[in-house]
């Protein structure tokens, strides 16, 4: 219980701070607003074919904005040497890496709900058809893109080039999840049922959680400190 | 010792490569339903087999070096990885190459190829980090880590789109190991295997042998620097 008390403390830290200075929602709204506008004018924005890529869209916008997020995640904490005296506290990397994902999965999981109903205005789709399966595909795919966000993000804190390097390396790890996210999410848009065939890609979103989770927090202290 | 080792492997490949091409070339008729492209088979096979083993003991290696913190293991890790990363993309181009031939385009989304490329893309990202640490202890904890990351991601990636691409059939056909092969022309693709594993164990090596003279050429110039 002392474990999640004191993640639960790291991530409302995080969260606080966020919602004082909204620096990285503000940034990773307008840049979903941004991207959803881009579309556009790669495709006819009006065509049916809308329906059967917006899973596809939708999950590139998330990842793409998840980035900023999760770039700020521990670079934040490099000013005043913040980093180093959460380091030197009783928390322990583990709790650190876990109250940092869940500080990020709730800040982009409120930037994917802004960004659904403007999705659906750009582009004419009705997403409440199975509202409660899609918002558990978003939960699942969000916490895989943090959980792999977050570590990375710890990763590069120190790098030289970290702005250029977090995305070079997360996004070729998060496939497996964006995957199966967006077949499940371009299903549940168009309303169709997710039939026996298709369960697999719950299975893989659930499995991929739980394994880098895992591999996170064992991983994370050998990350942070050595 | 690790120089005759350089050069034993490389002489047994290279003769071993010279009677295998002789087989392949001259000797092994023409595939029935894909003509003279299959020998690239040859080459594919063997380079995507032994890159794909190298990247997992490079793993081994890099957990080893988590163990021990013995910076050899890193050095190996990294050095495996470079010559894996080398062969990896011969099983790209080769395989496009065949494709090109045999379904018309260069890339045809195929499961094995696409997981080719995203591993490709991930070990270009560890290379790249690697370059943006200077301090070899923390370069070597990271690049374990991402190793071990990598090693375990390639292997969901692989059934993944094995899933997603058969619930979309493209143009592809499947050519699955060398089931069914004429015992004839399976002997090659073996010994090619053995070539193969050979020619990388002389370049990791060799690789190995450059990265602890550049280290000592670093630690000199430390030393040169301090006075």
């Amino acid at each position: 219980m002392n474990f999640l008390r004191q993640a639960l403390a790291v991530a409302s830290k995080d969260l606080r701070s966020e919602i004082r200075s909204k620096e990285s929602i503000n940034a990773s709204v307008a840049f979903a607003l941004v991207i959803l506008l881009l579309f556009s004018f790669a495709f006819d924005p009006t065509s049916d074919q809308v329906r059967e890529i917006a899973g596809g869209l939708l999950w590139l916008v998330f990842a793409f904005a998840g980035t900023l997020i999760l770039n700020r995640s521990f670079a934040r904490e490099l000013v005043n040497d913040c980093l180093d005296a959460l380091l030197a506290s009783p928390v322990t990397g583990a709790q650190l890496f876990l109250g940092k994902a869940v500080a990020n999965f709730v800040i982009l999981t409120v930037v994917e709900l802004l960004a659904m109903p403007v999705f659906s205005i750009f582009y004419n789709v009705h997403w409440t058809q199975s509202i409660g399966l899609l918002f558990l595909v978003m939960l699942l795919g969000t916490w895989g893109l943090t959980v792999i966000g977050t570590l990375f993000s710890a990763m590069t804190v120190n790098l030289r080039l970290r702005e250029l390097m977090l995305p070079m390396l997360v996004y070729p790890m998060m496939i497996p999840a964006l995957m199966g996210a967006i077949q499940l999410s371009s299903l549940l848009v168009a309303g169709e049922p997710v039939g026996a065939d298709n369960q697999i890609w719950f299975r893989l979103l659930v499995a991929f959680d739980v394994i880098f989770s895992l591999l996170a927090l064992a991983l994370v202290e050998t990350v942070l400190v050595g | 010792m690790r120089t005759r080792l350089i050069v034993l492997f490389s002489v047994l490949a290279g003769g071993l490569l010279i009677w295998n091409l002789h087989t392949i070339f001259l000797r092994v008729p023409d595939e029935a339903s894909q003509g003279a492209i299959f020998r690239v088979f040859y080459f594919h096979f063997p380079a995507a087999v032994t890159s794909f083993t190298l990247f997992f003991v490079a793993m081994f290696s890099a957990l080893w070096y988590l163990r021990t913190r013995d910076l050899r293991f890193d050095a190996a890790a990294a050095a495996i990885n470079e010559v894996a990363f080398a062969f990896a993309t011969i099983t790209l181009i080769t395989g496009m190459i065949w494709g090109r031939i045999i379904w018309g385009i260069w890339w045809a989304w195929d499961p094995r190829i696409t997981s080719y490329f995203i591993c490709l893309l991930m070990y270009f990202g560890y290379f790249m980090m690697r370059r943006a640490i200077d301090e070899p202890h923390r370069r070597a904890r990271l690049s374990a880590v991402l190793s071990i990351l990598a090693s375990v991601d390639i292997v969901i990636v692989w059934k993944s789109i094995e899933w997603f691409r058969t619930q979309h059939p493209g143009p592809v056909l499947e050519i699955r190991g060398g089931g069914g092969m004429a015992p004839g022309m399976e002997a090659p693709l073996f010994w090619n295997v053995v070539v193969f594993l050979m020619l990388e164990t002389a370049l990791v090596l060799v690789r190995m042998r450059q990265q602890s003279i550049q280290s000592e050429i670093e630690s000199l110039r430390r030393y040169a620097h301090a006075f």
